[in-house]
């Protein structure tokens, strides 16, 4: 994840509490979701960013999920993100999101 | 009038010594971990100019496989033995690092570059025997210094090195002693664009077939910027490029778009002659050191060799009509609204469809899309994906959404209507262009009747807007017809009659 | 449970997957409040 952006979201859950902060990642495939959400959660695997070492365990979806798709209105998603189900590989993207966040999320109910 | 393309040129320099010394993964890891093992490996896995050449990609950017037939070779393509081994194809060259240093010496105006003395001596034949190289070029060349005043310049002078296999050979000197925008950081990495952005537009010169006095204009629309303190990005790479190059009749200018500054140029160099306003005007850029070995992490943890070690030039010779060649079609742009917003369904109709429909064309109307030309065969180990591929499964997906193509389609169109990727991951160079020296020969030879070009710009990197961007024109056929409006047999009549008015008026007043 | 209801929420987007600003328009009917907004760009 670029540095800049790894700092501002170690500034985020510092400022409001990382209970309180949710990441939404929209990479185009399943390995760059899993690294983005890794880097928000467990550190930076690349050791390059502010989050290297530090795991903050942030709640981490993509904005393809079931889960988090189902909160938003379906006319704006269906408008800004609907098209990008036909293209990206969302089974892929799910469970390589699922297996970081079962291991490295700490604010999960 | 028609603008048509003359012709162009796509080349590339192997510079695996600013891999390690100027690509910004590497001098920020040199920053925030200058101990890690991946300084350490690096090395290892850097490409001898062989390996560099004979890479089944860089042989499809120089001209000597097509994409088809690039398509055809099973990934990932650095693991195949390439039988292509000629570093000169028809649309250009891939140029050696030591060539390449020498001719960033012979571009410098100002005295910033000092080569060593007997590094000079040793590739200066070489240089001289390079195809596109002339004399004027070569009296450029200084026959260089030292090695201690070069090892002086970089160690206390805060000068930036130059590196060839290792050993330092020379040194980039700032331009100013507290001015940022001229220091030996930014005097290098403009001088590499300027000096690469010379190898393209001689190429595309060469191939065009026309004269270098016959330019008219320069655009320049790579992603550097050259200015001082006071107008950082001030410019000029054009006029500054074509000075080098011999282009005598010429002045020119800059674009910047980031990625997509390449369509944009397309277009406005395309209307430029279409107006009347220029004859021959050239659109052309230079490569970029901070990209090399951007993903360079990932290819060395995976064991690859780091594929990012070329900077990128490409050159189009745009010309009023000479009834042959393939034209830009100005009647089909497609354009990125500040009021489109950024999803992907409303980029793509912005940029495809819209254009489209207001010429009442369908999607299937255009034989070939050329969108993100980056060569998978780096991005996929660096969990990057397949950019140019997604680029032609999103179009198709649209095109699903606005019913003209069924869901089961979208896994046939990329290969049908689309191309595989093959260039290097320079930000704009890759950025549809690629495919217009492959374009035109289809075209001329009947295979297709035309292509659509897409730029697309990622503007939210110079934090100034968070908008997207993007451009897209059509390449067609010549029908030889002249103008497109085309002209009336009424109207040729009473030229005739006038004409012959004028004739027989000339005969009585004998 | 609610995943964004009353959260603040950061967006890493991606010009070549779903960008920022599109995931934002998405976040705004949740009942979110988007505090950072990024598209990542791998070229």
């Amino acid at each position: 994840m670029d540095l800049e952006n790894q700092r501002r979201v170690k500034e985020f859950a510092e400022q409001y509490g990382p209970e309180n902060v949710v990441v939404l990642l929209g990479a185009a495939e399943g390995e760059a979701s899993g690294l983005a959400a890794e880097t928000v959660t467990a550190g930076d695997p690349t050791y390059a960013g502010p989050l290297t070492g530090v795991s903050l365990g942030l709640t981490v979806f993509h904005v393809c999920e079931p889960e988090v798709k189902a909160e938003f209105d379906e006319a704006v998603y269906d408008e800004q993100v609907g098209m990008m189900e036909m293209v990206l590989d969302i089974d892929d993207i799910c469970n390589e999101m699922q297996s970081i966040r079962s291991e490295y999320c700490k604010y999960l109910g | 009038m028609k603008a048509v393309i003359k012709g162009a040129g796509y080349s590339l320099v192997h510079t695996p010594d600013m891999v390690i010394h100027n690509g910004t993964t590497q001098t920020t890891e040199r920053i925030v971990n200058p101990e890690s093992e991946y300084l350490k490996e690096l090395p290892k896995h850097i490409r001898t100019f062989e390996q560099a050449v004979a890479y089944y990609p860089n042989q499809a950017y120089i001209g000597n496989i097509s994409p088809d037939e690039l398509a055809a070779i099973p990934m990932p393509w650095n693991e195949q033995e390439c039988p292509l081994t000629n570093r000169y194809g028809k649309f250009g060259q891939i140029m050696p690092q030591e060539e390449f240093l020498l001719l960033m010496q012979a571009c410098d105006v100002f005295d910033l570059v000092e080569l060593d003395a007997e590094f000079v001596a040793a590739h200066k034949d070489a240089l001289a025997a390079n195809e596109i190289i002339d004399e004027s070029i070569m009296a450029r060349v200084k026959d260089g210094v030292p090695a201690d005043k070069v090892k002086e310049l970089v160690e206390n002078e805060h000068a930036e090195g130059l590196y060839h296999n290792g050993k330092l050979v020379g040194a980039v000197k700032r331009a100013h002693d507290i001015d940022t925008n001229l220091s030996a950081h930014v005097m290098h990495e403009n001088i590499v664009s300027k000096a690469s952005n010379v190898v393209g537009i001689l190429g595309a010169i060469k191939n065009a077939g026309i004269a270098k006095e016959d330019v008219e204009y320069v655009i320049d629309c790579s992603e550097e910027a050259c200015g001082d303190m006071n107008q950082r990005g001030g410019g000029n790479f054009a006029k500054s490029v074509a000075e080098i190059a011999g282009l005598v009749n010429a002045s020119g200018a800059d674009i910047r778009g980031f990625c997509a500054a390449p369509a944009h140029t397309m277009i406005e160099a395309a209307s430029l002659v279409a107006a009347g306003a220029y004859k021959t005007v050239v659109v052309t850029a230079g490569g970029c050191t901070a990209k090399l070995g951007m993903n360079g992490k990932d290819h060395v943890k995976k064991d690859l060799p780091i594929l990012e070690d070329m900077l990128g030039a490409f050159a189009v010779v745009l010309s009023e009509d000479d009834g042959v060649n393939p034209y830009v079609n100005l009647d089909i742009l497609g354009r990125h609204t500040v009021g489109t917003s950024s999803g992907p369904q409303d980029v793509t109709t912005a940029l495809v469809f819209k254009p489209l429909e207001k010429n009442g064309m369908k999607v299937t109307d255009i034989d070939k899309y050329a969108g993100e030309l980056h060569n998978s065969d780096i991005l996929k180990p660096a969990g990057g994906g397949d950019p140019a591929l997604q680029f032609f499964k999103v179009v198709a997906a649209t095109a699903v959404k606005r019913g003209e193509l069924e869901k089961a389609d979208i896994a046939t169109f990329p290969a049908k209507y689309g191309m595989v990727g093959w260039a290097p991951t320079q930000g704009h160079i890759p950025s549809g262009v690629p495919c217009i020296g492959f374009a035109r020969e289809d075209i001329l030879a009947g295979k297709i009747k035309n292509t659509m070009v897409i730029g697309k710009g990622s503007l939210f990197l110079g934090r100034m807007t968070n908008l997207f961007d993007g451009v897209s024109f059509v390449i067609q056929a010549n029908d030889g017809q002249g103008d497109n409006k085309g002209v009336s047999e009424e109207e040729v009549k009473g030229l005739i009659a006038k004409a012959l008015k004028e004739f027989a008026a000339g005969l009585l007043a004998e | 449970m609610s995943i964004l209801n009353g959260k603040k929420v950061v967006i890493i987007g991606d010009r070549d997957g779903v960008p920022g600003p599109a995931i934002e328009e998405c976040v705004k009917t949740a009942g979110a409040e988007v505090v950072f907004s990024s598209t990542e760009c791998f070229v």
